[in-house]
This record gives structure tokens, sequence and C-alpha cells, in this order.
């Protein structure tokens, strides 16, 4: 009785061991077959033409650098917008609003970050669209700006739960030390305990990115999806295409093993490999500062 | 200018700014809501669709949506709980570990279409089991599994140090304690990690586009061999690929799906509320 007690706990205890080394295996196989199916474009397409500026799949030509273009634009103007909303939001309802007020305010947040991307998308086509198009004048809103703008909101719940954590982890003598010298509430928040919280902001910033750079469904309604290389900041205000929605739209049509299937695929590696660099980064900051601890 | 009155006017600011950031976030399920209730009625919930979609109810793809989340389930949660008490209770400080972490992080980051790109390729095709519920549910469980696997682990953490080494002091072996102590103890919070994890699932679009998605099947799925619908999916689709379709048909799905999503994050806040009331520690 005795040794098959031993003999289910150990069998019970392997199992466990293998389910937490599985993580590492699904990432493993993730890039693993996204090598296998998008590898082989890199010696169908000649490598100075597979960033160069034209994607017209339909004549063979797989330029990726418009789409490349496209994600960083949208994802950068979107960061520029989170960004200072997401920390002052952070820095009110972390240091400055009442407890009733922040009971308030947090479950409304945790609400956008659940909405599915699919019923943002839907809401900034139907509803945000139009207010840009009438604002701006243009023949259409479905524009890199809209895409931003609904990505900024998508990446909010990131960026101001991720901020609010570093500014939990500014000690209290930091506080203390800048109302003690006689500074108001105000120029301690935003000269000791901001600065003293900005790696975990900067943390916030990366997060928020890879979010919004990945983001799919959204994208690929509000902003517009042509293939145009957008070269000066006008082209915030016309159409442009991802790379998330490049590879949503096309591959439902694409012959498998077909050169633009491959193509498809070479897209999500290129995006693997960005976001893995990008939450690299950004974990190595979470790790750095457990490691020194010199905060806390 | 006067420090006090410099103060005023910045907390006023940094209030204008949370109310730029809140109120749209009203605005979206208030127009949500107003713009589709009117399509939502016991027959639009409970038929098929017909009439090129136009018409009828969106019964499969609510069915389909249930179904996949089901699915995600069934696999997430076994190995997410399970990779959260290895975390927990029985990984030391390695280097092992430390890469099982960073693992974690990554899975979170990876985009939701790279997760249909590597579905399509390993599920679909590879084990051959074509665009089927099966191969959807597989490519959402991994995609969930990290927000799983962290809430999961947060909640064994939190459960103190000392019920281990009662439970180890009385000659229980590491094991005993875990499943027996510690689990049930974390229970609440690994159910409130579970239903987070589960409603993402639930509200993704871009996984499931190439691994089980049918664009009009309006019939409901009979195996997990079988496409469906989904609700995101068909959202993307009848706003986006089908002309003409009535505003309020649209709006009443992005209803249903929304409703669907906020009901579960609801219950998920209101089990974790109940459950730190009840705690005794």
């Amino acid at each position: 009785m005795k040794r098959r007690r031993h003999f289910s706990e150990f069998a019970v205890e392997t199992l466990i061991r293998i389910l937490g080394f599985s993580t590492i295996a699904f990432v493993l196989l993730i890039f693993l077959f996204l090598l296998r199916e998008g590898l082989p474009v890199f010696f169908e397409v000649p490598p100075g033409t597979l960033f160069s500026a034209h994607w017209y799949p339909t004549y063979g030509i797989f330029g990726t650098l418009p789409l490349i273009l496209g994600s960083i634009l949208v994802t950068l103007v979107s960061i520029v917008i989170a960004l200072p909303l997401g920390v002052a939001t952070a820095v009110f309802v972390r240091e400055v609003a009442p407890a009733w007020a922040r009971e308030i305010l947090k479950p409304i947040i945790e609400v956008l970050a659940g909405i599915p991307s699919v019923v943002l998308g839907f809401f900034g086509m139907t509803f945000v669209a139009p207010l840009v198009r009438q604002v701006l004048g243009a023949p259409t809103g479905l524009t890199a700006f809209t895409g931003a703008l609904v990505l900024a909101y998508m990446a909010l719940p990131t960026v101001i739960s991720v901020a609010e954590d570093a500014l939990d982890s500014v000690p209290k003598s930091y506080r203390d030390a800048g109302l003690a010298m006689g500074a108001t509430r105000w120029q301690t928040i935003w000269r000791v305990v901001v600065p003293a919280a900005r790696s975990g902001i900067l943390t916030a910033v990366m997060l928020g990115m890879g979010r919004a750079i990945g983001e799919t469904m959204a994208v690929m309604m509000v902003t517009g999806n042509a293939g145009v290389l957008p070269t000066s900041l006008a082209s915030l205000f016309q159409p442009v295409r991802t790379m998330t929605a490049t590879i949503a739209a096309e591959m439902g049509e694409v012959a498998r093993g077909s050169t633009h299937y491959h193509a498809l695929f070479g897209i999500g590696i290129i995006l693997f490999v960005l976001t893995f660099l990008i939450n690299l980064a950004a974990a190595s900051a979470i790790f750095q500062k457990k490691r020194r601890g010199g905060l806390r | 200018m006067n420090r006090a009155l410099a103060q005023k006017l910045g907390f006023a600011f940094l209030g204008f700014i949370t109310l730029v950031v809140v109120l749209p976030i009203l605005l979206v399920v208030g127009v949500i809501i107003a713009r589709g209730i009117s399509a939502i009625n016991w027959q639009f919930l409970t038929t098929m669709p017909h009439g090129g979609m136009k018409e009828g109810g969106i019964l499969p793809a609510i069915v389909g949506t249930l179904l996949l989340t089901l699915g995600t389930a069934l696999v997430a949660v076994p190995i997410g709980v399970g990779g959260a008490i290895y975390l927990s209770e029985y990984a030391r400080d390695t280097g092992l570990t430390r890469s099982i972490r960073l693992a974690i992080v990554n899975l979170a980051g990876i985009p939701s279409i790279v997760y249909g790109l590597f579905g399509l390729g390993m599920f679909v095709l590879f084990f051959r089991f074509g665009t089927s519920i099966l191969a959807g549910s597989l490519t959402l469980a991994i995609m969930t599994l990290p927000v799983i696997i962290s809430t999961s682990e947060e909640a064994l953490r939190s459960v103190p140090q000392e019920f281990r080494t009662v439970s180890a002091s009385l000659g229980g072996t590491r094991w005993q304690g875990t499943r027996n102590i510690v689990l049930p103890q974390a229970l609440p919070g690994i159910i409130t990690g579970v239903l987070l994890g589960l409603l993402r699932a639930a509200g993704e679009t871009a996984p499931i586009l190439f691994t089980v998605a049918a664009f009009y099947l309006p019939r409901l799925p009979r195996s997990p061999m079988d496409q469906t619908m989904a609700l995101p999916y068909h959202l993307y689709v009848i706003s986006t690929q089908v002309p003409g379709m009535p505003l309020s048909v649209q709006y009443g799905t992005a209803l249903v799906l929304l409703a669907l999503v906020l009901s579960l994050n609801i219950v998920a806040s209101l089990l974790r509320r109940h459950f730190r009331r009840k705690r005794q520690w």
C-alpha cells in the first residue's frame, strides 16, 4: 500500500514537472512551425525584393517594406497617444484619487481590457471612422490615425496596470522625504515618485508596444488596408496596411505551398522575432529590478 | 505661481485625462447596447441564420463560441494549473526555471495572428486535424496558457508558507501538502484566473480564422472534427464581408459577444471579491 502511494505520487510529480516545462516546448514549437512554413520564401524571392516597396502578391511581387512601415507607424503613434494618457491615469488612480473613485475607475479600465478586439474594431469602423472623416474632411475615415487611436485604447489597460505597479513599488519613505522637504504632493509626485518609477514605466511602454504591434482584427477593420508605402507624416491620415492585417486578410485565399503562402508565414516570422525581442527587453527590465532589489 | 494652486490645477488636469480614458470605454459599451438591443430577441438567439445571414438568428455562432471555449478549457486548465503548481511548489530558482518564466512572458506576447499561423501549420496541416473545433481549441488553449499559469501561480503563492510547513511537520509529503492544503486554499484565485483566460479566448478572432471558423454554416457542429461558426468571426464577417447587412444585426451580434465576455468578467471579479472577504489569512 505504502509503495503504491509512493509510485502514484512519483507519477503525479513527474507529470507536473513535464507540464512546467511545456511552455518552453510550446514557444519552440511555434517558432519551428513558422520556420517550416515560412523559411522557403527566403529562397523563392530574392532578398533584395523581399524588402522592397511594393506588395503585389497577385503579380508575384512580395516587398514587405510597406507592411513593416505600416505596422511601425501605427504602433508608434498609438504609443505616443497611450503613454501620456496611461501614465497620467495611473498617477491619478494611484496617487490622487480618493478610495471611492478608485473603486469605480479600476473596474471600468478592466472592462476595456476585456472587450474583444473585433468588437473594438467594429466600433472603430462604424463610429470612430465616420467621426475622423468629418473632422479631417478626408475622403475616408479608415486611416492609420484611426487605427492608432483604437490601438492606443487597446494598449491602455496594459500601460496603466504596469505603470501602477511601478508607482506602487516606490517606497513610502521617498514620498515622506519629499513632503518633509516642504514639497507639495504635486511636486513630490512629479519630481520624486514618477522619476523613481521610470524603469517600470519604460516596461509599460514596451509591453504596450508589443500588444499594439501584434493586434490584428481591430487594425484590419479600421486602417483601410491599402498597401501604400507610408513616406511622410501625411500618410498618417491615409489608409495603411499592417503586417498582421495582411496575414489575416490574405491567408484564407492562398494556395498551400505557394510563394504567397510562404511569404505570409515569413511575415509571421518577422512578427514573432519582433515581439520576442520587445518582450525580452521588457522582461529583462522586470528581472533586473527584482535582482537589484534596491527599491521596495 | 502659488504652489497650492498649482497642485489643484495639476490634480484637476490628471482627473480630466482620466476622464478622457474612461469616458470612451463607457461610450463603447453604451453605444453597442443602445444600437444592438433592438435586434436581440428569442428568435435571434435561438435560430439558424438564413437569407444570406441577413435574416434569422445567430445560434450556430453562439454554440460554436461556447464549444470552442469549453474545448480551450479542457486543454488549457490542466496544463496551466499543473505548470503553475510546478512553478510555485516545486521549481527552484535555477536557469531552467528562469527560462520557463521567459517562455511564459513570450507566449503572452506572441501576436494572436501568429498563433493562428501556428495552429494552421501544426494542427490543421501537420496533424491533419483539418479546420476543426479540435484544431481551433488547441490553438486557443496554447494562447490562453500564459494567463492561466501566471494567475494560478500568483494564487498558489499567496497561500502562506506556514500552511506548507505545518503539513510537512505532520509527516505529509510535498504532494500531499499541495493537494490537500495549498490547492484548496488557492482554488478561488485559480478559478478567477481561468475565467479571465477563457474570456480572452472566447473573444479572439485571429487565432480561429484559419483553424476552425466557418464563414456560413447554418447547422450545429456534430463532432470535434467539424468546422463551426463563432461569434467574433461572425461579427467580422457580417461587418466587413457582407454588403447590405442591416446595422442593427451587426450591433446585435456585437452586443451578444460583449455581453458574454463581460458577464464572465463580472463573475470573475465577484468571485475574487467574495473569496477575499471570506479568507481567514
